[in-house]
Order: C-alpha cells, then structure tokens, then sequence
C-alpha cells in the first residue's frame, strides 16, 4: 500500500483510501512515543526540512519530533513572512534545498496554494503544514484521529465547528475529512467570518452558536485569527466572547459525552473560556500528541516506499 | 506607403456592407479599391490565393497593453505588435499604464514612432485620463488627441472617483474621443485574488465579488446619463454588468462595452483545477459559469459591442509564484481569434458577420478610428482566416514575450490565416513576412 | 510467473506435533519457565507464539505472556519497495527487560526478519536473552542467523517458496511447498 499523490496538499484532493490508510499507520506508531526510547531506524538517511514562512511552535515541533522518533534527519527554516516578496523567490530557495540534498519539503506559508506550487517547482514531495486560509491537512488528519480515538467512528457523528471559519485553514481541512468520513459537520460564528456558499461542502451553517451544537458530539472550537483580521468584521473580543465564545453555559447543548477540541494556540476567554479548556471534556492535549502519531505517519507513508 | 494587393477568391464577409460571398479583394495604394468577381490583376500586383478562406475587415484589439516604455521585460511596442499581426489584428489600441504614464503627448507621440518604425500593425494609444493615473488631475487630454490618442483611460485601475470621471467626458466632447473606464471599486475588491464565491471558499483566496465590478459599472453608466459623454466599458465579466448595460440601452444612455475571450471561455473552477495556476489569475477575475454564459448570451444579442484580449503579458518571473504575489493578466493576443471561432462561431453561437462587428468594425467606430468595413476608399487592412486549421495551443511559438496563458495546450479549430496592413502582407501562412 | 503447489510437507497433525515438541524444548533449555515471554513475528508468527504459550502452560501448569511485534519499521528494504508493507501494531504486554525472550515466525529463510526483530527487540529493552523458534527452516541464510528450535527442517531450492497456512489466518492447517513455472 503506498499514497496516491507524491505529496500531500489537501485533504480535500485525497481519496477516503489514503486518509484510512494514515489513519492506521498513524495508530501502529503512536506505540512508539510511550516506549523510553523513542526512536525507530526507518527513516534512517532521510532528511525532512521544515520550511516555515509563518511563525509556528506546534506545527513544526510535531513534524521535527515526528521525523526524529524515525531516525531522519531534519534542517528548520524558518523566514520572516515580511522579507519573503523582497528577497529570494519561494521558487529558488526550494531549488536550493533540493539539491542539496532534502527528501521531502514541510512547509508553511501565508499565501493560500503556495504549497501547491511548491510541488510543480520541486521534484521531491511537498507535505502542506498550513497555507494561507487554505487548508492545514495533517492538522485535519490528527482531528478525525482523535476523534477516532473517543468515539471509534466518524460516519453519523455531529461535529460542531465554531468561530472564524473565514481565515481558517483548519476548518476546511476538518470540513473536507469529516465529510468525507461521513460526518454531518455544522459551522457556527459571526456572518462575517463565514466564507461564501460554505453550505455547498455539505455542512449547515448557523449564526447562533447553540444552533450548532445542538446534539453535538464533537466541538471543535477554532482560533479567532486576530493576526489576519484586517477589516472590520467583529467589534471587540469581549463581544465576540460573549456571543460566539464556547463557555459552560452553551456547552450544556451539546450532548453529555461531547468532546472539546481546539488547534491552538487558543485564545482564552475569547473563543473558548478556560474552565472548557481545561474540563475533562477537553481532549486539546490529545490533540497534540495524534499530532506526532499522525507526521510519523505521513512521513513513513511519503519517504518509505519510493525508490 | 500603402501598397497594391489582390485578395483572391475569398469568401469575403463584410457586415458594414452586408456582403457575404465569393469575391476577390483589390488594394491600391493601401486603400480598398474594389469588390468584385473575377478581377484580373494588373502587371506585377501580388495576388494572395484565398481560396478556402475568409476574408474580413482587419481586427482591432481595442485593449491591450503593450508595456513600453517601461516594462519591456515584459512585452515592448515590436514584440506586441508581432503578436498582434500573427492573431490576426491589423490594430490594437495600448492603454497608458506604461512607466512613465502615457498621460502627456509626447509618449503618445513616441509610442507612434515607435509603432512606425516596426511597421507591423496600427498602433492607437490611449492616454491616461488623469495625470499619473492618479485620478485627481484631468491630463492634457486635447494635447495628447493632437499627437494621436484615439481615446482616454485609466486602464489598470478605474476612473477614480465619480466627479472625475463627469469631469473627463464633460471636457473630452469638445475633442470627440471615447472614454474607457475599468469598472471596479477599489473598496469591494481589495485584496481580492479571484472571484468570490464557492470556488474562493474552497481555494481559501480572498474573493473579489461580482459587485466590485457592478458598482462601478452603475456609477459610469450614471455618469455617462448625466453627461451624455461617449463612455466605453472595459472587460465587463459579469452576468449583473450585463443587466446594467441592458438598462442603460433601454433608457438611451450613450454607453458601449466589450469582453474579453477569457471571460467568455474560462470560469473561476479552473483556479482550483489547475492547482493555482497564477495564469488564471486576471483582472476581473474568472467568474463562475451562469456569468460566463450571460455573456455569451449577450454576445449574441447584441448588447455586448466588442471582443477586446485585454492582452496583459507578464515576465515569467511575474508568474512563477505564490498566487498573491502573481501579477493579474493574460497574453491573449495570438490566442483570440482562434478561440472566438472555436468556442463562439463554431457552434453557432454568432455568426462570421457578428464576429467581423465584434472584433472589426465596432471597436473602430467606438474608437473612431478608420477600418472596420471593406467598403471602397475603406483602409487596406484585411484578416484572413483558415476556418479549418487544427492546432494545438503552444506558448513557445509565441511572439509576445508574455507566456503567460490559460490556454496552453488548448486544440481549436480556426485561425488567422494573413493580416494585411494598408495592403502589406504582414503575416501569411501563420508565419510573420518582417 | 503463477506459484503452483507442488507438496504438502506438514499436515494439521504434523504442525501440532512439532509446536509440542518445540514447546518441551523451550522448557528444558529454560529449565522451567521462569522470565519465558513469547514474542510472535506478525503475522503468522503470533498464532504460533499464541499456541506455544498455551502448550508450555498445559506442561508447566504456568501461564506465559505473549506479544505482538511488527517489525516493518526495521526493514532494511524500505526504500527500495514501491509497494509499501503496511505498518502493523508491535503490543507486548509486559516490560522485555531482564526476559527471556522466545521470538517466534513460521519460515527462517535469509535471517533478515529475525534481525529486524533483534532490533526491534533491543529498542524496546534489555532481555536476558533472545532465543529463536520457527516452524520451518528452509536454509539460504544471508546473514549469520539460525534458529533454537525448528519444527522441520526443508531443503529448498531458491525458485520454491514455503507457504505456512494456518486456521487463525488462513482458515486451512498445512505447510505447502510450492514453485515458480512457465506457464505452457
């Protein structure tokens, strides 16, 4: 069994074969990060480079300690997103990277598609680690991991995913994989952080945030992205809070067993209070740790069998 | 000089005359002499063999950009009119947004010697309304008419705001020359990358709606009411632009308006299926299918005046990105035709003569400029094209240096055969003669 | 080029007999079971080590632990296959350290398995010892490996394969040598 593609850009371009398939790779692996040693030689001689035009602590870490556990070896880069236009080309420091010898390319970048046009530049394989307000598909991946993980299925489940779905990589990410796992995936938040036509994924909308999660299952809570709020679209963060934050109050619509996720980094008292975040039901933490299950798993599946 | 010509044995289509039949073509001295069946050629006249084609009044581009002086790594005033001759154009009018702005006469009067000196096509500037494109100041508009501009833009960007714009076509009646708006408000469509809706969900790009452009286009419209000014819409795309203009036409406001062949052949899916190429990335941007119809709906009614590329090359370093920093535009110039008779005429959408109006005869008459018909006296500017020539689009053969284009790889039936300038073979055989 | 079965070398009887056999063995290297873990090589390594538990547990009256071990992760062929081998769960429920490992797998054929598994093995502990039972060794060893105990030893020539069947997996109980042949 191998992937389809030689990269991986969107859960939205990969067929629900592929997406098992890291999903159970990812279930093999997450063994190894419980031993005392954490280190297997399969990824022995290859070199993973993280090229990030974002900040990012999680993303990154995750992929490092997943390529290390494997025994590849990792170069980070990281470039301020300001330097980018005047500087090197994308195009160029790629080129570079190649040929000086990297296996597969993790990157990040602001611009919604860069990852794709990445991998028309480069030979080697592209992992998408969250472009503009794209998609973030390992981020999608360690969701419905998790998620596998409390509620061994996906097919039928209510997943409710609230706040700025506009700017949100990770909401299309999660849309795309839920739904095509059989999810009846609901978005909620303010109008003006709902993307066009978002029904037409297959999800219902609602401005109410207790319309959806009305019998949720899962709610998935995303980070409100101050950094890319470059108009007017919310008066304060308090009002915000106060009509679309998830606290204890519109937990109580959800159904008992429901589970909290968030991506991080959260913003408290703003999206989420903190007596949800950290409650028992919150599996934010779980989160974290599919994470390196799930890289281990798509690093093994891109790097291990192509000759 | 003009020179003498015979065209012979075309099916000549002519809408001006409502000619549409088998005759031979005789140029004089560069000037349409006479129509008729069996013409036997004086001594020494070249005699171009037609048989099998169709013959028409030379093409007009009523927008491209040709980049000089400025921005010749991207497309010069020889390069630009190579490509205009291979599509077919015997003219094309270039928009001011050169570097500096052609907002004075005396780049209007070196894009002409320019043009002469190459000696391919006709070349029309367009000034810039406003000094600096800055839409502020009115430029010396009457100076640059003088020195040869046929019209008036702020190409790249829109006549700024509404006062300016009733200004210029109060002003431009005294000189007689069209006014060519870009509509889109600024405000709707900042940071937009590709049209909003569905596909700029999905895709996670900033939209530009429909609006951005409807807005705009009922603002001139208003203005052009209130003025009474000869107003023409650049590259309209949308279904609701559409609507304006048919309001307008009911009402008698003097407005006419033109599309481009990427509008009307392409929609904002293929932003996502081709994996973000910044080739589809233009300005107005790809729009969904019901606009694309609309379009094509009001192509063949009548409400659409003129089919213009809106030729927009870029270097390749211009393209070769992430999609926000891609430049917006496409090298159209040696693709349209082909397009317009593969997509438009072919499956019977609009006829030869339609086509011959939209891209000949009403781009002169909305300019004002000589051509467009083939009537005797007319200018001796003929496009000839091979109705049955198959070819599959290659980038490579371009003679624009802007590679830029959805297109490659596209296999269309129909082509330009020969552009004859005041009688001279330009480009024959799909090969250029200079 | 198509496999055909050319003989069946190990009946249902036969297999049993050899495990029971294997199992004393075990007890008497071992003197006892004291530390004894089984470590089945997936997949059919773990019926067989499952089985063996059971026997040595009839013979000592004592219970022995069983685990599970992928060893995909140690191949040293992973990038020459573009048919990826799917990775499977390693679960050993108990600590390797200070044990006695048996490590069990049908078919000893080149030695790499089992040295994926000493690797395996050695990542996850510190044994006291490792000790090696297969069911078949059928010889062309590639690397300097042999086995403790074997349930039958069968010469092979290198175009034969060995196919190991049994009730857990395959639903039949035998042991079939089979060969490559041009189709005629």
């Amino acid at each position: 069994m191998a992937l389809k593609g030689k990269d991986i850009l969107s859960l939205r371009e990969m067929n629900p074969e592929d997406i098992e398939l890291i999903l159970s790779t990812a279930r093999s692996l997450k063994e190894i990060l419980s031993r005392p040693i954490k280190k297997v030689p399969t990824l022995r001689g290859k070199v993973v480079c993280t090229l990030f035009y974002e900040p990012s602590t999680r993303t990154r870490t995750s992929f490092e300690l997943a390529a290390k556990y494997m025994s590849a070896d990792t170069v980070s880069i990281a470039t301020a997103t300001s330097s980018v236009k005047k500087g090197e080309t994308l195009a160029d420091t790629a080129r570079n990277l190649e040929v000086m010898g990297i296996d597969v390319v993790v990157m990040r970048h602001s611009v919604s598609g860069a990852c794709h046009f990445l991998a028309k530049v480069l030979d080697v394989p592209v992992i998408n680690a969250g472009d503009g307000m794209h998609e973030h598909p390992t981020q999608g991946l360690l969701d419905i991991f998790t998620i596998l993980e409390y509620k061994s299925k996906i097919r039928g489940l209510k997943v409710a995913i609230l706040g700025d779905v506009l700017h949100s990589r990770v909401a299309r990410s999660d849309i795309f994989g839920l739904t095509k796992m059989g999810a009846e995936v609901s978005v909620a938040g303010p109008n003006t952080l709902l993307p066009p036509e978002i029904e037409a994924l297959g999800v219902k909308a609602y401005n109410r945030v207790e319309d959806a999660v009305e019998g949720a299952d899962v709610i998935y809570v995303l980070r409100l992205q101050l950094e890319r709020q470059t108009k007017s679209l919310f008066p304060s963060k308090r009002e915000y809070h106060d009509f679309f934050g998830l606290d204890r109050k519109r937990l109580r619509y959800a159904k008992e067993d429901a589970i909290v996720m968030h991506p991080g980094p959260m913003n408290r008292g703003v999206e989420i209070s903190t007596d949800v975040a950290d409650s028992p039901r919150s599996v934010i933490l779980d989160q974290v740790v599919s994470g390196v299950a799930v890289r281990m798993a798509a690093l093994y599946l891109i790097l291990g069998g192509r000759e | 000089m003009g020179k003498d010509l015979l065209i012979r044995g075309g099916r000549v289509i002519d809408p001006a005359a409502k000619v549409d039949e088998e005759l031979d073509v005789l140029i004089l001295e560069g000037k349409i002499a006479r129509l008729d069946k069996g013409i036997t050629p004086q001594e020494g006249i070249e005699v171009l063999d037609s048989r099998g084609k169709i013959v028409m009044p030379g093409f007009i581009d009523m927008h491209v950009h040709l980049r000089e002086p400025g921005f010749e790594d991207k497309e010069d005033i020889e390069s630009g009119t190579r490509a205009a001759a291979m599509g077919g154009f015997t003219a094309v009018a270039c928009m001011p947004n050169t570097d500096p702005v052609c907002d004075n006469d005396s780049v209007v009067a070196r894009i002409i010697k320019r043009a002469r000196e190459v000696g391919l096509v006709r070349v029309y500037p367009i000034g810039a309304v406003t000094k600096g494109r800055q839409g502020k100041e009115l430029s010396e508009m009457g100076e640059m008419r003088l020195a040869g501009a046929v019209g008036f833009s702020d190409d790249g960007a829109p006549v700024a705001s509404a006062e300016v714009l009733r200004c210029a076509l109060e002003y431009l009646k005294r000189f007689d020359a069209v006014l060519i708006d870009h509509p889109e408000d600024k405000s709707l469509s900042d940071g937009g990358q590709m049209n909003l809706g569905l596909n700029s969900t999905i895709a996670g790009l900033r939209g530009i709606p429909r609006e951005a452009e409807e807005v705009a286009v009922a603002r001139d419209i208003l203005v052009a009411k209130l003025t009474g000014g000869k107003l023409h819409l650049a590259h309209i795309s949308t279904e609701g632009s559409v609507e304006l203009v048919r309001y307008a036409r009911a009402r008698g406001i003097r407005v006419t308006c033109e599309v481009t062949p990427h509008h009307l052949t392409l929609t904002d899916d293929l932003v996502i299926e081709s994996g973000y190429d910044t080739n589809t990335k233009v300005n107005p941007p790809l729009r969904s299918r019901k606009d694309v119809e609309a379009l094509k709906q009001a192509l063949a009614e009548g409400v659409i005046d003129a089919i213009a590329t809106d030729h927009a090359p870029h270097h390749i370093d211009d393209k070769w990105v992430e999609y926000d920093y891609a430049e917006s535009g496409i090298s159209g110039l040696e693709t349209a035709v082909s397009l317009m008779i593969d997509r438009l005429v072919a499956p019977g959408l609009i006829s030869w003569s339609r086509l011959a109006e939209l891209m000949s005869l009403n781009p002169a008459r909305i300019l004002g400029v000589p051509g467009g018909t083939l009537v005797p006296g007319s200018p001796g500017d003929v496009t000839i094209i091979d109705p049955d020539f198959e070819y599959s689009v290659d980038l490579r053969k371009f003679e624009s240096k802007g590679k830029n284009s959805p297109f490659a790889g596209w296999r269309l039936t129909g082509a330009p055969w020969a552009t004859v300038v005041e009688g001279r073979v330009v480009m024959k055989d799909r090969s250029l003669l200079s | 080029m198509p496999l055909f079965d050319k003989a069946e070398i190990m009946d249902k009887d036969a297999i049993r007999r050899a495990l029971v056999r294997i199992a004393h063995e075990i007890v008497e290297k071992n003197k006892g079971l004291d530390n004894v873990v089984m470590v089945g090589i997936r997949r059919r390594g773990v019926p067989l080590a499952q089985r063996l538990a059971k026997i040595l547990g009839e013979i000592e009256n004592k219970e022995v632990p069983v685990g599970e071990l992928d060893i995909t992760l140690y191949r040293d062929d992973l990038t020459m296959r573009f048919d990826q081998p799917h990775v499977g769960r390693t679960h050993l429920p108990f600590d390797v350290a200070k044990k006695k490992v048996i490590l069990v797998d049908d078919v000893l054929y080149t030695g790499r398995t089992v040295r994926a598994a000493l690797d395996a093995i050695v990542d996850l502990g510190r044994p006291e010892c490792i000790q090696l039972a297969v069911l078949i060794d059928r010889g062309h060893r590639e690397i300097p490996i042999r086995a403790d105990y074997v349930g039958k030893n069968v010469p092979t020539s290198r175009k034969e394969v060995i196919h190991v069947r049994l009730t857990e997996v395959d639903g039949v109980e035998q042991v079939v040598i089979s060969e490559e042949k041009d189709e005629e």
